[in-house]
């Protein structure tokens, strides 16, 4: 196939070593409530961070101002060497470099499967049309959705979308792949086809800053486990050391609730 | 790097085929009528009221526009005739109430204006038809210039001016509705994003003028773009009077749209924007591909309500001194030489089923278009 070329391999050799995602002091207040309290964070390419913690810790803000969806007020967040500032050029940067995938899949309903994936490619990359439909079929291929090509989100399964948003966010050649609760918002039965969609994407070597509940995927794929409550990193680990041998008191509690 | 992604695909989401339920539980037509006609004494005593009423009403109403109506024949056989109505008045005056006192020998160009911007409309709302995006340029670019100049005349290319005081009847409804129409949407729209800007600015002067607007008769907007709008603006550049009640409707319409297109994009679940944000999608592509026609779909029925009125609303244009549909049956029907006792029945019962006509068109085709964009992605 002629436009094998054009998918330009999950990450390159040349930023193997860089840092994907970096924050520094990162602050965030909602009104009076200090949500994120100091973050500091950096993940390498070719990285996969987990980010695990009580409801309310703050793990989904943090990644959603990664890509500013949410605003810091204070600190530094650099993705892939461009630094996010007010400069709506940098923000673009930035978003095209960070795929993100949600909990509720936000795939745009009034669209085929298809044309969610050709979309961005499309009007923000200014892809010819039928390139980035060969991208799209490619991406829905590997994962196993391409027979969906044609349906509308609402006729597919939970795990279907889902798939069908990863495979939209790829579709941009994202440096970073950020989840926010991939899992949370489907029936458990759908789990696991994301998971292994996840995990094979981990296995071809691409940046993942996941925030999940999922502790067997965070076992299995992570590379580091990111531990957070009440708006602070409490504690970064390797999944072995964090989940045989947690060091905080909150750390070894909310594993007590959550592996019981 | 082109391996498959493994996927747990345990289930197969296949359609069963539905069966249809057995003959003995579907309902019968005998059935159906005990149950939702006769379940009671009292529902059997309304349904025989409403049914005699209702048997009266459209027999009288048959009896006098069909029945007993004069179908051919002057105003004497007419006088002559008091239970029906008179539909040979209607067929002398139709030319008058078609194009009021605009030349009979120039209003071939009145037919082929509209001919022409039936056959544009068609082509736009015909949803399978071929270089639709042609038809909106023609329609929405070509078609107003081309019109308006057809209408009014250019003496270079040898179509004598026919003053717009000349206008009126059925052309000047249309035009009103047209040109409100096909302003006040995209208007409102403008109007409705600028309201939920995040621009302080921007937002207050919408907010400010919808609230104006919607704050003040229709009948008051008219009277101010006739009057007032001549002493604003310097006389060379003074806009037709035929124009100014159009800008005026357009502008009051807007005011309306505006709130109707903001409640559909308050429908809009936050996550869509988001997703379109974090694929890097600017603002007025997201609006225009992702977050405008989901909106307007929810909102197709106020949409609708709105074109309808503005529609009937036109005929208050007749207060400004416009000849308008409304106003030409009403110069015809005091017309001497038709003086009668059913002329004025006749007259408005002719303008009633015209401006039916075209709003439950209108109607109708809105709920095609709903049914149409609610196929695709059921939930």
């Amino acid at each position: 196939m002629s436009n094998k070329s054009k998918l330009s391999p999950v990450i390159s050799p040349e930023n193997d070593r860089e840092t994907a995602v970096e924050l520094h002091g990162l602050n965030k207040w909602y009104g009076a409530f200090h949500v994120l309290k100091d973050l500091s964070l950096s993940v390498r390419s070719g990285e996969r961070v987990v980010v695990c913690g009580p409801s309310g810790s703050g793990k989904s803000t943090m990644i959603r101002c990664i890509n500013r969806l949410e605003e810091h007020q204070r600190g530094r967040i650099v993705v892939n060497g461009a630094e996010l500032t007010a400069d709506l050029r940098n923000i673009d940067i930035i978003r095209g470099n960070a795929g993100m995938v949600f909990q509720h899949f936000n795939l745009f309903p009034h669209l085929t499967v298809l044309e969610n994936c050709t979309l961005a490619p499309i009007w923000v990359k200014k892809m010819r049309k039928r390139e980035a439909e060969s991208v799209a079929r490619e991406y829905l291929r590997r994962v196993r959705i391409e027979d969906k090509a044609g349906s509308y989100p609402g006729q597919l399964s939970g795990g279907q979308q889902q798939r069908a948003a990863i495979a939209r966010a790829l579709c941009m050649n994202p440096k970073v792949m950020l989840f926010d609760e991939p899992t949370s918002a489907l029936d458990p039965e759908m789990v696991k086809e994301v998971l292994d969609t996840m995990k094979s994407l981990a296995a071809e070597g691409m940046t993942m800053l996941c925030v999940t509940h999922e502790m067997g995927f965070a076992r299995e794929v992570a590379d580091r486990v990111v531990f957070m409550d009440r708006g602070e990193i409490v504690e970064a680990a390797t999944p072995a050391g964090f989940f045989t041998n947690p060091r905080s008191e909150r750390a070894q509690q909310f594993l007590r609730q959550i592996l019981k | 790097m082109t391996t498959t992604l493994p996927v747990a695909a345990a289930f197969h989401h296949e359609y069963i085929p539905a069966t249809p339920p057995p003959a003995d539980i579907r309902p019968s037509p005998v059935t159906w009528a005990l149950k939702n006609l006769f379940s009671s004494p009292f529902s059997c005593l309304l349904t025989v009221c409403f049914t005699g009423l209702a048997v009266w009403l459209v027999s009288q109403f048959l009896s006098f526009a069909l029945i007993n109506a004069v179908w051919r024949g002057d105003s004497e056989v007419c006088r002559a005739n008091p239970d029906g109505a008179c539909w040979s008045f209607i067929g002398a005056k139709l030319n008058y109430l078609q194009y009021g006192a605009y030349p009979a020998t120039e209003r071939w160009r009145v037919d082929l204006t509209q001919v022409i911007g039936a056959i544009l409309i068609a082509w736009l709302l015909w949803r399978n038809a071929p270089r639709r995006n042609t038809a909106a340029l023609l329609f929405f670019g070509v078609y107003p210039i081309a019109g308006f100049a057809l209408l009014r005349g250019v003496e270079a290319i040898g179509l004598p001016v026919i003053d717009t005081t000349l206008w009126g009847g059925m052309m000047i409804t249309l035009l009103m509705s047209v040109v409100g129409i096909v302003f006040s949407l995209p208007l409102g729209v403008v109007l409705a994003l600028g309201r939920r800007s995040g621009l302080p600015i921007v937002r207050a002067v919408c907010v400010f003028y919808i609230e104006v607007v919607r704050g003040v008769p229709f009948i008051t907007v008219l009277f101010m773009a006739n009057f007032m709008m001549p002493l604003f603006v310097p006389e060379a550049l003074t806009p037709d009077r035929l124009l100014r009640p159009m800008i005026g409707t357009a502008l009051f319409s807007a005011a309306y749209m505006a709130e109707i297109v903001r409640a559909g994009l308050q429908a809009i679940p936050k996550g869509q924007y988001e997703g379109a944000q974090a694929l890097g999608v600017g603002y007025f592509t997201m609006m225009r591909l992702i977050i405008l026609p989901q909106a307007l779909t929810i909102v197709i029925p106020g949409i609708v309500s709105t074109f309808i009125g503005l529609f009937k609303d036109t005929t208050l244009v007749a207060i400004v001194g416009i000849a308008d549909f409304l106003r030409a049956v009403e110069a015809a029907r005091i017309d001497p030489n038709w003086a009668g006792p059913t002329i004025s029945s006749t007259g408005y019962l002719f303008a009633a089923i015209i401006y039916w006509f075209f709003c439950f068109g209108m109607s109708r085709y809105s709920q095609s278009v709903e049914r149409h964009l609610a196929r695709g992605h059921k939930s």
